[in-house]
């Protein structure tokens, strides 16, 4: 029953073929054997019994919240989320309890959601491994699955088979894992330069990051507030759509025009899109869901019409846009044939397959590498050990405080990006730098409007150069390296604000998963997600068979194969 | 182009003379019930940090929500000032550690501010002289809106730092004004123009003793016709009293620095009013670069005029900046002006009554309820009232004496009742607050005018009869003699004698 969609499993909830409790207790019970995944950072049994509890009575009544009420969520590390650890897998914020519910986390409670705990990620979002976090690496659930087992030869003999896992991508990789390997029905991740979509491709699972101001970031610990967005991570695109639809609830439908207009100006902002009025009316109506957050002003404003996914059945009108520069060097031949063959796909299927230009797409990862490292800069400036926090115990002078604090509370690559960013903020470097990025950020951005506008409906890119490779290959590269080479096709829908999507599409010669990207035009998730769902109908993806699971765990799997869906 | 100041200075005969020049950064609070970019109360002296929201301590995860009621007294402010108000506007990160600066960066408008290009008009008197008054104008070169920090309180003897968040994120306008004046009292009086500008239109009360409004000084000297010198900042000047002394000190200090063969060294400077000196600061080694950047989590900030204002617009979200326009209230310029044609007062007298806190209101109200004509009024509330309140340090809403009874006073004195030397006595017996009517005091001290004509004439004869020379004199033709006779009876009845009448009764007294 836990392999089953959300939507399915909301479904058996309302039919009473599973009580919340029992179902939070199978996730938690497979939470535990999967420890090994290091998927999440906290568990927070308690809070999730007691808020699965409560939905029971909720569905003994009656009346549910919705769809969500009831299906256990997991959240990455650095949601705020009250009277549970944020820790962001810094030494900095262990151990830190925020006050406050992050807009997101505080919507999926209101609709009945049970939250099981905080996933593990790169330490503040910096990655795209979830290697580089304080609680250690996620480990891909398919390393266990039968897919990998089976096509793998081990290099040698001597070689203990633990060796062989491979990374979960990242950096919202241990949400990507939880989804993966079944522990939750979907999970919040962050997406700033491909977090959600990277290791949703390396985890076989559907990672959608909406545009930039559809979601509030309100609580959200920033990495780049301008490129920042909630990212949404499930089994299937159905249930990503059900999600937003309870983050969201209403999809931007009146003035898309207005937008048109302002994305295009050519104001030099470092907004993609311009967003015009931001007082906040206090009369925010709890329970009407809105994409507007009065606590985040660069979220949309406009009224919001509710939306279901439709099946597509004809996609003859569609206006499919393969951009030639994504063919970057580095792409791997299996990856370059599955992209081709979807290309295929939905051109027997009658759709309109072009290929594009995205002419300023080379420029992106440099421009994104110093727009983000300035503000990762500045955001960090409030980690000075005085509020909360890590604070040292060098009390020479505040200033040595301050010093000691941020040494001992960050990690090697999160002080090193720092350092570049006030580089690149210093009076004489900001116009040679910074200034230039916005500039190309600009010109980025307006390639996808210019594209958008000659007809194209929705981009179809890969989205990492490989499938994904184990721990020890990974970290052979630094840091810095490695999100260079992991952000390069996905980071630009960050740069222009776009909604973007993974859809797993197949398996790699060594049985592990291959994804594609589905890049669509502003605020028109429903058109990304329609498409998306017909291919992903196409593919057929097969799903994960987690063998080594099914050693580790309680006999949970086994358990639930009489009432399991499948 | 900037003026030409008018004070060159010399020290020493036999050396050219110095141009002091001197513009100002004004930190001016705006009058808010919340903070500028929280739900946070903004109270003064409100228990240390009860005044904090989750952004002002900058919890991980809050973002700024600008509240509308700062922009509307920000473009109030830029209009008054006659500035151009940006249509949009951007707000800027400011980096430094600093313990009362919890984000490790202040949100301000460093690239484009929400007004510029203002100008700003104030008078001041040559040689205190009331009735040498100039006018002047200083430019305005921009007003910015940005945060305010928390205060630090460093407490040596346990070498310990505590800090208090309840100011954090209060809103301010920075007034940056050019470098237009050339000293102390004319840096002085272009900030008292502004407090009553900021006071008058609630922008902000101004209120420099609670840290309102504070004021940096760039003060810099140099040669007639060669370019600016070397300038240094004085901050957080606290009062205009000081405000005057630290600027006129401070271009003291450079001349004599220059004169003495020594440079003057762009810096930081405080005034120690104690010492009535500037001193330089500690607190910053060497220059800060402040890595500006755009604040990312706020748009720009667009402001709309009637042409603009897009149509089926929430009017909660948007500000107009012509609505704005038609309601702003009388500026202190228009007030002044307002006052001397209304009352037909001088215009030194309107200055006065505008620039003091209070005041006009109070004559106002004294005219309102008394038939004395507002310009012996004026007389009344200029000489005795005014200097009463000085001597005492208070404002003329602290006075013993309210308008009414002030009111009912001069009444007494116009219709006759008391003479004006009676009215002075009740004056200074309602001064000391003991809560009587004016009529009261009259009956109580006897000093109503005798209107017993019969009294009045036998008062007048004794002082006839006693006073044969005089009489004599007056016979003779010497006719201002008989002021001497009005003044002994005014003695002889202590004051309670109306002059005009008395001189009637003996003119025709001595005539017979």
């Amino acid at each position: 029953m836990l392999r089953a969609s959300l939507r399915q499993i909301s479904a058996a909830l309302k039919e009473g073929q599973i009580t919340p409790t029992e179902l939070c207790q199978r996730c938690l019970a497979l939470v535990r054997s999967t420890q090994f995944l290091n998927a999440y950072i906290t568990v927070a049994e308690e809070t999730a019994l007691k808020q699965a509890e409560e939905s029971e009575k909720r569905y003994q009544r009656g009346q549910p919240l919705g769809e969500l009420d009831g299906i256990p969520i997991a959240v990455k590390d650095n949601f705020n989320t009250a009277g549970i650890e944020t820790t962001c897998a810094s030494n900095m914020l262990k151990g830190y309890i925020s006050p406050y519910n992050a807009t997101v986390v505080q919507k999926l409670l209101d609709q009945g959601a049970v939250l099981l705990g905080k996933t593990n990620l790169d330490e503040f979002a910096m990655g795209s491994g979830s290697t580089d976090g304080v609680f250690g690496p996620v480990r891909n659930p398919w390393s266990y699955s039968r897919q990998y087992k089976e096509k793998s030869i081990p290099r040698s003999d001597s070689e203990p088979e633990n060796s062989n896992w491979v990374i979960a991508g990242g950096s919202s990789g241990g949400s990507a894992a939880a989804v993966s390997a079944f522990t939750c029905f979907a999970a919040l991740g962050s997406d700033t330069g491909g977090s959600t979509r990277n290791p949703a491709a390396h985890c076989g699972v559907v990672g959608l990051k909406p545009t930039y101001g559809l979601i509030s970031r309100h609580g959200l610990i920033p990495l780049v507030n301008s490129m920042d967005v909630p990212g949404i991570l499930t089994r299937c695109v159905d249930d990503a759509a059900v999600v937003l639809g309870i983050t969201t609830t209403y999809i931007f439908v009146c003035s898309m025009s207005l937008f048109r207009r302002l994305s295009q100006s050519k104001l030099n902002s470092i907004y993609p899109i311009y967003i015009f009025l931001f007082f906040s009316v206090s009369c925010h109506v709890s329970g009407s869901l809105a994409g507007h957050d009065p606590k985040d002003s660069t979220t949309v404003q406009d009224i919001f019409q509710p939306f279901a996914l439709p099946t597509l059945t004809d996609v003859s009108k569609l206006s499919i846009g393969i951009p030639k520069e994504y063919h970057v060097p580095g792409l791997s031949s299996e990856i370059l044939a599955v992209w081709s063959k979807a290309a295929d796909l939905f051109k027997n299927a009658g759709a309109k397959v072009v290929e594009v230009s995205l002419p300023h797409t080379h420029y992106s990862i440099v421009c994104y590498h110093v727009l983000c490292t300035a503000e990762v800069a500045s955001n960090m400036a409030r980690f000075d050990g005085l509020e909360y926090g890590h604070r040292s115990d060098m009390s020479k002078s505040t200033e040595s405080m301050y010093a000691a604090t941020r040494r001992e509370g960050f990690s090697d690559v999160v002080r090193g990006r720092i350092l570049s960013g006030n580089y690149f903020l210093l009076k004489q470097n900001y116009e040679d730098y910074f200034v230039k990025a916005q500039k190309v950020r600009r010109l980025i951005a307006n390639d996808f409007v210019k594209v958008f506008g000659s007809g194209i409906d929705i981009l179809l890119t890969p989205i990492t150069l490989s499938d994904a490779i184990p721990y020890v290959e990974f970290i052979k590269e630094d840091n810095r390296t490695r999100s260079t080479q992991d952000d390069i096709l996905t980071q630009a829908a960050n740069m222009a604000g776009l909604p973007a999507v993974n859809v797993p599409t197949a398996l790699s010669e060594r049985g592990l998963p291959i994804g594609l990207q589905f890049i669509g035009r502003s605020f028109q998730e429903k058109q990304l997600l329609t498409v998306a769902k017909w291919f992903e109908k196409q593919v057929q993806f097969p799903m994960i068979q987690l063998e080594e699971v099914k050693k580790h765990d309680d006999g949970v799997l086994q358990h639930q194969k009489s009432a399991s869906f499948s | 182009m900037p003026p030409v100041c008018w004070k060159f200075i010399k020290l020493h005969e036999n050396l050219a003379p110095w141009v002091p020049v001197v513009g100002l950064e004004i930190h001016a609070q705006i009058t808010s019930n919340s903070k500028l970019f929280s739900g946070s109360q903004v109270q003064f002296a409100a228990p240390p940090n009860s005044l904090v929201s989750f952004f002002d301590a900058s919890l991980p995860g809050t973002l700024p929500v600008l509240n509308r009621r700062c922009v509307e007294a920000a473009v109030m402010t830029g209009l008054a000032l006659n500035c151009t108000i940006n249509k949009k506007s951007l707000f800027d990160r400011k980096h430094y550690f600093y313990a009362d600066l919890p984000a490790g960066y202040q949100i301000t408008q460093q690239r484009v501010p929400i007004a510029v290009n203002g100008s700003l008009s104030y008078s001041l008197c040559i040689d205190n002289k009331m009735s040498q008054m100039v006018t002047k104008t200083v430019r305005i070169k921009q007003i910015q809106l940005e945060q305010d920090s928390g205060k630090s309180l460093h407490d040596d003897a346990r070498s310990q730092t505590l800090v208090d968040l309840n100011r954090a994120g209060v809103g301010l306008m920075e007034v940056v004004m050019e470098p237009d004046m050339c000293c102390g009292e004319e840096a002085a009086a272009a900030v008292r123009e502004l407090q009553l500008i900021l006071q008058t239109l609630g922008s902000s009360q101004a209120i420099m003793a609670e840290g309102q409004l504070r004021v940096d000084a760039n003060v810099s000297v140099h040669h007639p016709g060669e370019p600016y010198g070397v300038r240094t900042e004085v901050k957080n000047i606290n009062s205009i009293r000081f405000l005057t002394k630290a600027v006129d000190y401070e271009i003291q200090r450079q001349i004599k620095e220059l004169e003495n063969g020594g440079t003057v060294v762009n810096e930081t400077r405080a005034f120690d009013s104690k010492l009535g000196c500037t001193v330089p600061m500690r607190d910053k080694e060497g220059k800060q670069d402040y890595r500006f950047m755009p604040e990312p989590n706020l748009p720009p900030l667009i402001l709309y005029d009637a042409k603009s204002l897009p149509a089926n617009v929430n009017h909660q979200q948007v500000v107009n900046i012509d609505w704005i326009h038609e309601r702003l209230p009388d500026l202190p310029s228009v007030k002044r002006a307002k006052l001397v044609e209304l009352y037909g007062i001088l215009p030194e007298h309107s200055f006065t009554l505008v620039n003091e806190d209070g005041l006009m209101e109070f004559f106002e109200d004294v005219v309102k309820r008394t038939q004395m004509k507002p310009k012996k009024v004026i007389g009344w509330i200029l000489s005795d009232l005014l200097s009463h309140l000085k001597q005492h340090s208070l404002t003329a809403n602290e006075s013993p004496i309210s308008s009414f009874l002030l009111a009912d006073l001069l009444n007494l004195l116009e219709n006759g009742d008391i003479s004006s030397s009676a009215a002075k006595q009740v004056f200074e017996e309602l001064w000391k607050g003991e809560g009587k009517t004016p009529l009261e005091i009259v009956k109580e001290k006897q000093l109503e005018l005798i209107q017993d004509q019969e009294e009045l004439e036998q008062i007048c004869q004794a002082v006839i009869d006693e006073r044969e020379k005089e009489v004599m004199a007056i016979k003779e033709g010497n006719k201002k003699v008989i002021n001497k006779l009005i003044g002994l009876v005014r003695k002889a009845t202590r004051g309670r004698a109306n002059p005009l009448l008395v001189k009637q009764i003996l003119e025709k007294k001595l005539s017979e």
